[in-house]
C-alpha cells in the first residue's frame, strides 16, 4: 500500500489535497494532525498558539471530520491516523463521521497510531499519565476487536525511538516490552469473556519502525522482530494461528539522517532505506512511507511529496523487486546479523522486565536513549561517523532545487489560526450546549472508573458535538496532567577531553560574572522532538554551565516567568514544529514584559534561512539549524555572547 | 550594580519583585557582591525589623521519587488558595564534575507562571552531596522578610535533613510505602527527627497502611510520638493537603520562633566561615565544637555577617 502522510490547516483544505492525492494513485489515506489535535486543546487554547493547522490538519469536532472526508469512498479507503493520546477522541469522530454517511463501523479498515510510550521517550505529544494512558489504550483495542473488526487500533512505533537516538538493539528491545505493556493491559480487560479474543487482539496488532541508511543491518533488524514477536505470540499469549503472530509493520524511513547541508542527498537515502524494508519477503513492510528530501529544511510542498511518491512507484512497477520469494533464505551473513541482535535485544528486554515493564522503565528508557543520541553524535563530531556533505564532502555548487522564491518549502497560511479560532467559536455557539454537557459529565463519570470502557461515552460526547479540547480536559481533570521525564538529568558525563578549553572559558566568565553561567533550554509551543534540546542541555552541563531544562511545551509566559526568576544569562529555545514566526516574537515580548529583555536569546530549530533573517532582525542574537552539528562550537559562542553582554570579553 | 541596602528595603515592604536580584546578589561569590548581601542581611535582621522575619521557612526533604515535587505543587496550590506567597528554593543535587549541572527540579513543578506571589528559583547543591549552598541559607533568611511561606527543597536522607533544619523552622521528611531506608536512619539516629513526617502514595492501599504504623512505631520508640505523620495521595482526587498545612502551622505554632531562628543564624556563621576558610579555618577557631560555642555565648541580637566578622577576628594574623 502506497500513501504520504499528509494534511494542514483546516478540514477543507486537506480535502482536497487528499483528494489530488487519490486521483495520482495513491492507495490509502495517512492523515497527519495539527499538534493541538495530538495534545488535546481546541485551536483557541492558550498552548495552541502558533500552532494550529502547521504540521497538520487542526480537527475540533465532528464537523471538522466530515468536512476533512467529504466525497471520499470511506467503505475503501485504509486511513491511517498518526494520533496517539487523543487516538480514542479522533477514532469516535471518524467512526461518526462514517455513520453519518451511512456506512457501518464493521466496513471500516484503518490504523489509530495510539501508542502512548514513544510519546514519553521521543515524540513528546503525551496529555495524560502512563497508567491512564494505558487504559485508554487497552479500551480502544477491547471496542475495536468487537465493534470495528478490520481497524488496526495501535501501530506500536519504533519508529521514534530510532530518531531519539536508539540503537538498532534498543529500537527492538524498547519495540517489543511496549507491545508486552499493552498486551498485558488488553489481557486484564478481555480475559474471561471469549477464548479466542486474545488472538484476534494480537494479530490486529501491528507495528511502525524506522529504517535507517545501514540498510543491511536494517533489514536484518526486521527479520530478527518478526522472530521475537511470533515467539512472543505463541508462548507468551498462547496465540495457537500462525497467520495471527505475523508480525505487520508499517514503515516511515529515517528522518534523523537527513541533513540540511546538500538536501539533494537524501534523495539517495531515502531509495536506500526504503530497501532495508522492501529487500526480502520474509520481512517487507505491508505499508511505506517515505519522506520529503526537504523535510530537514521545512514543511514538503505537494510535488516533493509527490517526488517521494514516484520513488515508490518505480520499486514496485520497474523493478524486479517483487518477483522473488525471500532472497536472503539461507544466508549465513543475514543469520548471524539476526542472531545476533535477537540476543541483544533479549538482553535489554530482560532489563526492562527487571524495571517493571515498559511503563515503569520509561525514566531508564528515556535516559538510555538521550545517552545513544549522545554517542552518536560525539562519533559524528569526531569524524568516527561520516555523513556526506555535512562533516565529509562539504563543498558544493549552488543548489538549483531551493533557487524558488518559496526556499523550497511549504509556508502556512497564518490567516488560518485565525479562521479556526473564529469556526470553533461558532461551532460552540451552535450546538445544544445541554446536550454536550451531560455527555462531558458521562464520560467523566465514566473517566472515573478503571473498570468502565471510555469508547461509548467517547462516541456519545462525539455525536453531541463536544471539541477535542472539552473531551481531553475532562480526562485531564480526572487523570491529572504529566509531564514526562526529561532523561537528562540521568546522562552520563561526556568525555571531557575536547571540552577543557570550552571549561577553562566558562570557569573564566562564571567567576567574573560572580556564579556559575546559568543557561535556559526551552521548548515553547507543543513541539515534543525535543532530542535536539536535550543534546543541548546536557552538552551544556558537560561544559560547566547551570541549566534550567524543563522539557517540552511551555508558553511564552512560562519561559519568561522561569528566565526572570532563575536569574538565567543566556536562553535557548527550540522549536521544529514550524511555529517560529509566531513564538519567537511571542517569547521575546514577554521577557521584556518580565524585565530579562536584555538576556540574549539563541533560537535552534527547523528555521528556513529567510525566516532566520527576521528573528535576528528582532532580537535573537544567533539561530542553529540542524546544518550546526558542532556542538562546542555553539556553546563556544553562547558563553561568548554572555561574556560580550557582560563585559567580561577574554583580556587581549 | 546591586544594592543590598535597596534590596532589604524592598524586601520589608514585601515587594515580592524583588527575588530574583536577591537570589542574583546572594549566589554571587564576587567580594563586592558579598559586602552587599552583608548589607542585605543585615536590612531584614530581626534589629532592623523589629523582630523575627514573619515568613514560615519549610524545609521538604526525603529520598528522590518519593513524589516531593509533585507534593509540594499541591502544597503550593494549597497556600496560594488561602492567599499566602510562596517561594520555593529548590537544590538540586546534580552537580557535575564539570562544575555544571542540570537543574530539573523546576521541570517538575507544576506552578501558574502569572502567579506573581509564587516565586521558584533552583540552585545547584554544595560540593557535598545534598549539602545546602551558602547561597541558600542567606536566601531563605531574607526572603522571609517579606514571603509567607518560603519553602526549601533538598534530596536526600541525613546530612541533608540535618543541615535544613538549621534554616528551616519546621522540617518535613517525606517517604514513601515500602522504604525503608528513612526508618533505618531515625532508628539509628543518622536523622535528626522531623517536625512532621509525610507518609505518599496513601491511595496504595495494605502497603500504604502497613508504612504509617511502622513510621508511628519507629517514632514512638524514640520518644517522639508528638511529630505528626499526615498520609497524602497525588493521585487525583488528592488527599492529604490540608491536613499537612495544618501540621506545618501547628508545628509553627507551638515553636520558640526566636530561639530556633537564632540557633539557624549561628549555623549560618559557622557555615559561611567554613565556605571561606575550610578545615584549615575551623582547625584554626579550635574546631567546630569550640566554634559553635563561641557563637551561643554571642548576643542574640548579631546578624550574620556580625557573626561571621567575629570568628574572622579570631584567626587574624
Amino acid at each position: 500500500m502506497m500513501r504520504t502522510y499528509a494534511g494542514h490547516s483546516d478540514a477543507q483544505r486537506s480535502n482536497e489535497l487528499y483528494r489530488r492525492n487519490l486521483e495520482k494513485g495513491q492507495t490509502g489515506l495517512s492523515i497527519a494532525f495539527d499538534l493541538p489535535t495530538q495534545t488535546g486543546y481546541d485551536p483557541d487554547g492558550e498552548l495552541a498558539r502558533g500552532e494550529v493547522g502547521k504540521v497538520g490538519v487542526s480537527i475540533a469536532h465532528r464537523g471538522d471530520m466530515r468536512t476533512l472526508l467529504h466525497d471520499i469512498p470511506l467503505e475503501q479507503m485504509n486511513t491511517s491516523m498518526t494520533i496517539n493520546a487523543t487516538a480514542a477522541w479522533l477514532l469516535a469522530l471518524y467512526i461518526v463521521a462514517a455513520e453519518d454517511e451511512g456506512i457501518a463501523a464493521e466496513k471500516l479498515q484503518g490504523t489509530t497510531q495510539n501508542d502512548i510510550l514513544k510519546e514519553y521517550l521521543s515524540r513528546g505529544t503525551y496529555a495524560f499519565p502512563p497508567g491512564p494512558s494505558m487504559r485508554l489504550i487497552a479500551d480502544t483495542i477491547a471496542y475495536t476487536v468487537e465493534h470495528v473488526p478490520k481497524w488496526n487500533p495501535i501501530n506500536i512505533c519504533s519508529y521514534h525511538l530510532q530518531e531519539a537516538g536508539a540503537t538498532p538493539v534498543q529500537e527492538i528491545a524498547y519495540a517489543m516490552s511496549n507491545a508486552i505493556a499493552v498486551l498485558d493491559a488488553v489481557r486484564e480487560r478481555v480475559e474471561g469473556r471469549d477464548q479466542n479474543l486474545m488472538g484476534d487482539v494480537f494479530g490486529r496488532i501491528s507495528f511502525f519502525v524506522n529504517a535507517g541508511v545501514r540498510f543491511v543491518e536494517e533489514h536484518a533488524k526486521l527479520r530478527a522482530m518478526s522472530d521475537l514477536w511470533d515467539e512472543l505470540g505463541r508462548d507468551r499469549y498462547g496465540v495457537e494461528d500462525p497467520k495471527l503472530r505475523r508480525f505487520r509493520y508499517g514503515v516511515q524511513v529515517n528522518s534523523l539522517g537527513l541533513t540540511e547541508a546538500q538536501p539533494e542527498n537524501n534523495v539517495y537515502r531515502i531509495a536506500l532505506e526504503a530497501l532495508a524494508v522492501t529487500l526480502g519477503r520474509n520481512a517487507r513492510a505491508r505499508a511505506l512511507q517515505l519522506p520529503a528530501w526537504n523535510e530537514a529544511l521545512g514543511l514538503p510542498r505537494p510535488w516533493d511529496q509527490q517526488w517521494s511518491l514516484r520513488l515508490q512507484q518505480i520499486l514496485a512497477y520497474e523493478t524486479d523487486l517483487l518477483e522473488y520469494p525471500d532472497i536472503f533464505e539461507g544466508s549465513r551473513v543475514m543469520d548471524g546479523l539476526v542472531a545476533e541482535l535477537t540476543e541483544g535485544a533479549r538482553v535489554e528486554m530482560a532489563r526492562v522486565a527487571e524495571h517493571g515493564g515498559a511503563v515503569e522503565a520509561v525514566d531508564y528508557m528515556k535516559a538510555a536513549l538521550v545517552e545513544s543520541h549522545r554517542e552518536r553524535w560525539r562519533r559524528i563530531e569526531t569524524n568516527e561517523l561520516t555523513v556526506v556533505g555535512m562533516n565529509r564532502f562539504t563543498s558544493t555548487e549552488p543548489s538549483p532545487l531551493r533557487s524558488d522564491g518559496d526556499g523550497g518549502i511549504l509556508v502556512i497560511d497564518p490567516q488560518v489560526e485565525a479562521e479556526r479560532r473564529a469556526a470553533i467559536e461558532e461551532w460552540r455557539a451552535a450546538r445544544d450546549q445541554a446536550v454536550a454537557d451531560a455527555a462531558l459529565a458521562e464520560l467523566a463519570r465514566v473517566a472515573a472508573d478503571p473498570a468502565q470502557n471510555i469508547m461509548e461515552a467517547t462516541l456519545a460526547a462525539a455525536r453531541a458535538g463536544v471539541t477535542t479540547g472539552e473531551w481531553s480536559q475532562t480526562l485531564r481533570d480526572a487523570f491529572g496532567e504529566y509531564r514526562a521525564p526529561t532523561g537528562v538529568g540521568e546522562a552520563v558525563a561526556g568525555s571531557g577531553e575536547d571540552l577543557a578549553e570550552l571549561r577553562d572559558e566558562v570557569e573564566r566568565v562564571s567567576e567574573a560574572l560572580g556564579r556559575r553561567i546559568k543557561f535556559l533550554v526551552g521548548k515553547p509551543g507543543l513541539d515534543g522532538h525535543s532530542n535536539g534540546a536535550e543534546q543541548i542541555a546536557v552538552r551544556a552541563r558537560d561544559a560547566g554551565f547551570d541549566v534550567v531544562y524543563e522539557g517540552i511545551r511551555l508558553t511564552p509566559s512560562q519561559i519568561a516567568t522561569s528566565a526572570a526568576q532563575e536569574g538565567v544569562h543566556v536562553i535557548g529555545l527550540s522549536i521544529l514544529s514550524g511555529s517560529h514566526r509566531e513564538l519567537i516574537p511571542a517569547v521575546l515580548a514577554e521577557l521584556r514584559e518580565a524585565g530579562v529583555g536584555d538576556v540574549p536569546v539563541v533560537v535552534g530549530g527547523i528555521i528556513p534561512e529567510a525566516d532566520a533573517a527576521k528573528l535576528r532582525e528582532a532580537g535573537v542574537a544567533a539561530v542553529y539549524t540542524p546544518k550546526d552539528w558542532d556542538l562546542n562550537g555553539m556553546m563556544r559562542a553562547i558563553v561568548g555572547l554572555v561574556a560580550e553582554r557582560h563585559d567580561t570579553a577574554a583580556p587581549a | 550594580m546591586a544594592d543590598g541596602a535597596e534590596l532589604g528595603r524592598r524586601l520589608r515592604e514585601r515587594d515580592l519583585a524583588a527575588a530574583p536580584a536577591v537570589l542574583n546578589l546572594v549566589e554571587s561569590r564576587t567580594e563586592a557582591d558579598r559586602e552587599q548581601t552583608a548589607a542585605l542581611l543585615a536590612a531584614v535582621s530581626p534589629a532592623a525589623l523589629g523582630g523575627e522575619a514573619p515568613g514560615h521557612v519549610v524545609g521538604v526533604t526525603g529520598p528522590p521519587g518519593v513524589g516531593k515535587s509533585t507534593l509540594l505543587s499541591r502544597l503550593a496550590a494549597a497556600w496560594r488558595a488561602r492567599e499566602r506567597s510562596v517561594a520555593v528554593l529548590a537544590v538540586d543535587p546534580s552537580s557535575h564534575r564539570s562544575g555544571g549541572a542540570l537543574l530539573g527540579d523546576r521541570a517538575r513543578l507544576e506552578v501558574d507562571p502569572r502567579d506573581r506571589s509564587l516565586f521558584v528559583r533552583s540552585t545547584a547543591a554544595a560540593e557535598r552531596l545534598g549539602g545546602l549552598a551558602p547561597a541558600t541559607r542567606a536566601a531563605a533568611g531574607a526572603l522571609a522578610a517579606a514571603f509567607d511561606v518560603v519553602v526549601i527543597e533538598t534530596v536526600g536522607v541525613g546530612q541533608s535533613e540535618t543541615e535544613v533544619a538549621e534554616v528551616a523552622d519546621t522540617v518535613v521528611v517525606v517517604v514513601q510505602p515500602g522504604s525503608g531506608d528513612v526508618l533505618q536512619f531515625l532508628k539509628a539516629g543518622i536523622m535528626e527527627v522531623p517536625d512532621v513526617l509525610v507518609v505518599t502514595k496513601s491511595d496504595l492501599g495494605r502497603v500504604a497502611t502497613r508504612a504509617r504504623s511502622d513510621v508511628r512505631a519507629a517514632l514512638r520508640s524514640l520518644g517522639a510520638s508528638a511529630t505528626a505523620v499526615v498520609p497524602v495521595s497525588a493521585v487525583p482526587p488528592p488527599t492529604g493537603i490540608d491536613e499537612l498545612l495544618e501540621a506545618i502551622d501547628a508545628h509553627r505554632a507551638g515553636l520558640d520562633l526566636p530561639a530556633r531562628r537564632l540557633a539557624g543564624r549561628r549555623a549560618h556563621a559557622l557555615a559561611d566561615f567554613a565556605a571561606e576558610h575550610g578545615e584549615r579555618g575551623i582547625r584554626a577557631l579550635g574546631g567546630a565544637r569550640r566554634a559553635r560555642r563561641w557563637l551561643a555565648d554571642q548576643d542574640p541580637d548579631l546578624d550574620v555577617a556580625a557573626l561571621v566578622g567575629g570568628l574572622e577576628a579570631q584567626i587574624a594574623p
